[in-house]
């Protein structure tokens, strides 16, 4: 308090010169913290409302109703989910989504402390590589996946043909055209573009570590590993759990890469939670039926996170 | 001896993965171009080395600007990018604002609230919204998606904001007002300008996301000259079971450039954007 009287005073005496501000009634009502945060306020959240918020009840709502395109609808309480439960196809796309979303967070993480590690040494160039080595986190997504549904061509893809241009097999195998070999493909995609947020995060995280914790690791006999172990990589903890949970957010709700590279195909075994809820919505008309699968996403993602703090706390 | 040592060190620790790492990110892109400069009788031919070029030649460049719109897409994207940035940048401050720097009634709970709508997806969002853009007679006009992506990148562009508007040290802002400065004064004259990297930062961000979006422009924009980039690439080059690779890969790298441009000039800030919640936070 006594600070803020003396610089008050300070600033009176430091700016005799300068015409003080006059305070009208409705001026001094408008500097006060709350009244001007929240007229400063008002217009995001009405906007915020309008077209999220309202979005967003209307979606719930659907989600109890039967509707299908140009009908109106009708009430029919919990019947959509309980026609989920009933759906084996509804069970792949949850399965296929905690897959999806597990595997490629796993592989991005550990990835990227790869590319991180590599990146936090000096070498000539380093902006530069840094620059190249996000461009697949840049590039609108739907554009490097028609590039990649090129590269993983049963025929005339760049994989089969360097595969058999370099005598490795007669013939590569069909990347989107077996369940397994299709989800795959999309969690391989799925990594190549995200893997250098993982990587240029972690980085940055690894120049913040002070150097005299390493020094003082090295002298107190810890080698190459142990200073990773003990030094490195609990320091880094907290940015990789950040990451990880943006990415586990971003990838979860994922739908351009599976709607460009399979259609969810092939015989819905890549189906994600996402374009399963457009292909009933779209596809199928199912409004009531799509909003259900869509609201489902948000305990699965709920588990999700609530999974990986479980892992972190073992940890 | 010891030079040599180092040397080999260099080159297993440094030099090989890094290699790696750059031809895994790269690759596609080399493979995009080497397919969109070749001929159909060079791409389908079975004994070619798929990423040596024979003979160059831009006629699937000419074919794309040719047969479709792409440079209307190109333009709309660029348009509907930097609106939609713009509208972001202004709400998203308006928002960040007072929950980082003022103490009020409910504060808390909003942000709160602004960080739970990530939790949303968009999938439930899209039948309603499109109901909306419909009433509102919005359906196939580029201020569809202006007023959409906003939804999408306020509360995301406010998170960041925050973070730099809390780093400008309360005192700048009292010392200000007590000069005689209002609130407002204080906060554009003063506490605005320090956070511009913030706003570069925010700004790209944003940009770069808009030219990402594709569910919404997939719904509102079904007339060829509306559309942007992705959706005019995905829906009009893809006909039906037939792929025009090499029009397709013109089209991906034409599409990619603009943005890989801009964001080659503001890369620090886009770094520094990454970053910001993760090394902060």
């Amino acid at each position: 308090m006594s600070k803020i009287l003396e610089a008050s005073r300070a600033g009176a005496l430091a700016a005799p010169a300068r015409r003080p501000f006059r305070l009208g009634r409705l001026g001094a009502f408008m500097e006060r913290e709350s009244v001007f945060s929240w007229l400063m306020l008002t217009p995001p959240v009405l906007f915020l409302l309008a077209f999220l918020g309202y979005p967003f009840i209307y979606g719930v709502y659907l989600s109890f109703f039967h509707k299908e395109v140009a009908r109106t609808a009708s009430f029919v309480g919990f019947d959509n989910f309980v026609k989920l439960y009933n759906d084996p196809i509804f069970w792949q796309a949850v399965r296929n989504t905690i897959i999806f979303t597990g595997v490629a967070t796993i592989v991005k993480a550990s990835g990227g402390l790869g590319m991180a590690l590599v990146m936090n040494q000096s070498f000539k160039l380093k902006s530069f590589a840094r620059a190249m080595l996000l461009l697949p986190f840049i590039v609108p997504t739907v554009l490097s996946t028609v590039a990649w549904q090129w590269i993983l061509d049963p025929g005339m893809g760049l994989f089969n043909r360097l595969l058999v241009v370099s005598g490795l097999a007669e013939r590569g195998p069909s990347w989107l055209g077996t369940p397994t070999m299709a989800m795959i493909s999309i969690i391989m995609v799925n990594t190549w573009r995200g893997l250098p947020f993982f990587g240029i995060s972690i980085l940055a995280g690894l120049q913040t570590i002070p150097v005299e914790l390493h020094e003082s690791a090295t002298i107190d006999g810890a080698g190459t590993w142990g200073r990773f172990r003990y030094v490195t990589l609990p320091s880094l903890m907290p940015v990789i759990l950040i990451v990880t949970v943006f990415s586990i957010v971003i990838t979860f709700f994922d739908f351009q890469l599976v709607y460009v590279l399979t259609g969810g195909g092939p015989a819905n075994s890549t189906h994600l939670m996402a374009t399963y809820a457009y292909t009933l919505s779209m596809g199928a008309g199912q409004m009531g039926l799509g909003s259900a699968v869509a609201l489902s996403m948000v305990p699965v993602l709920g588990l999700l996170l609530v999974a990986l703090t479980f892992f972190v706390r073992k940890d | 001896m010891v030079g040599e040592l180092t040397w080999q060190k260099r080159l297993i620790g440094l030099w090989l993965p890094l290699a790696g790492f750059l031809v895994v990110a790269l690759f596609p892109f080399t493979w995009m171009a080497a397919t969109s400069l070749k001929t159909n009788a060079e791409l389908y031919d079975p004994t070619a080395m798929p990423l040596a070029i024979r003979h160059p030649s831009l006629v699937h460049y000419i074919d794309l600007l040719r047969e479709t719109n792409f440079l209307t897409w190109i333009a709309n994207t660029m348009l509907v990018a930097v609106i939609a940035t713009g509208i972001s940048l202004l709400l998203g401050s308006m928002l960040a604002y007072p929950l980082a720097r003022m103490r009020f009634r409910g504060g808390a709970l909003l942000a709160i609230a602004v960080a739970i709508t990530y939790l949303i997806p968009q999938t439930l969002l899209f039948v309603p919204m499109a109901d909306l853009i419909g009433r509102l007679k919005l359906g196939n006009t580029l201020t569809a998606v202006m007023l959409t992506y906003p939804t999408l990148l306020v509360p995301f562009i406010a998170w960041l904001l925050m973070g730099y508007f809390k780093t400008v040290p309360k005192e700048l802002e009292e010392q200000a007002m007590i000069d005689g400065a209002s609130r407002w004064r204080a906060m554009t004259r003063i506490i605005l300008p320090l956070c511009l990297p913030g706003f570069l930062s925010a700004g790209i961000f944003a940009f770069t996301l808009s030219q990402n979006e594709f569910l919404y422009a997939l719904l509102f924009l079904t007339r060829s000259s509306v559309r942007t980039v992705p959706i005019g690439v995905v829906g009009e080059l893809i006909r039906g079971d037939a792929f025009y690779w090499g029009q397709l890969m013109a089209g991906a790298l034409l599409g990619s450039i603009p943005v890989a441009l801009i964001y080659s000039f503001f890369v620090k800030y886009y770094v520094a954007g990454l970053t910001a919640g993760a090394v902060k936070g």
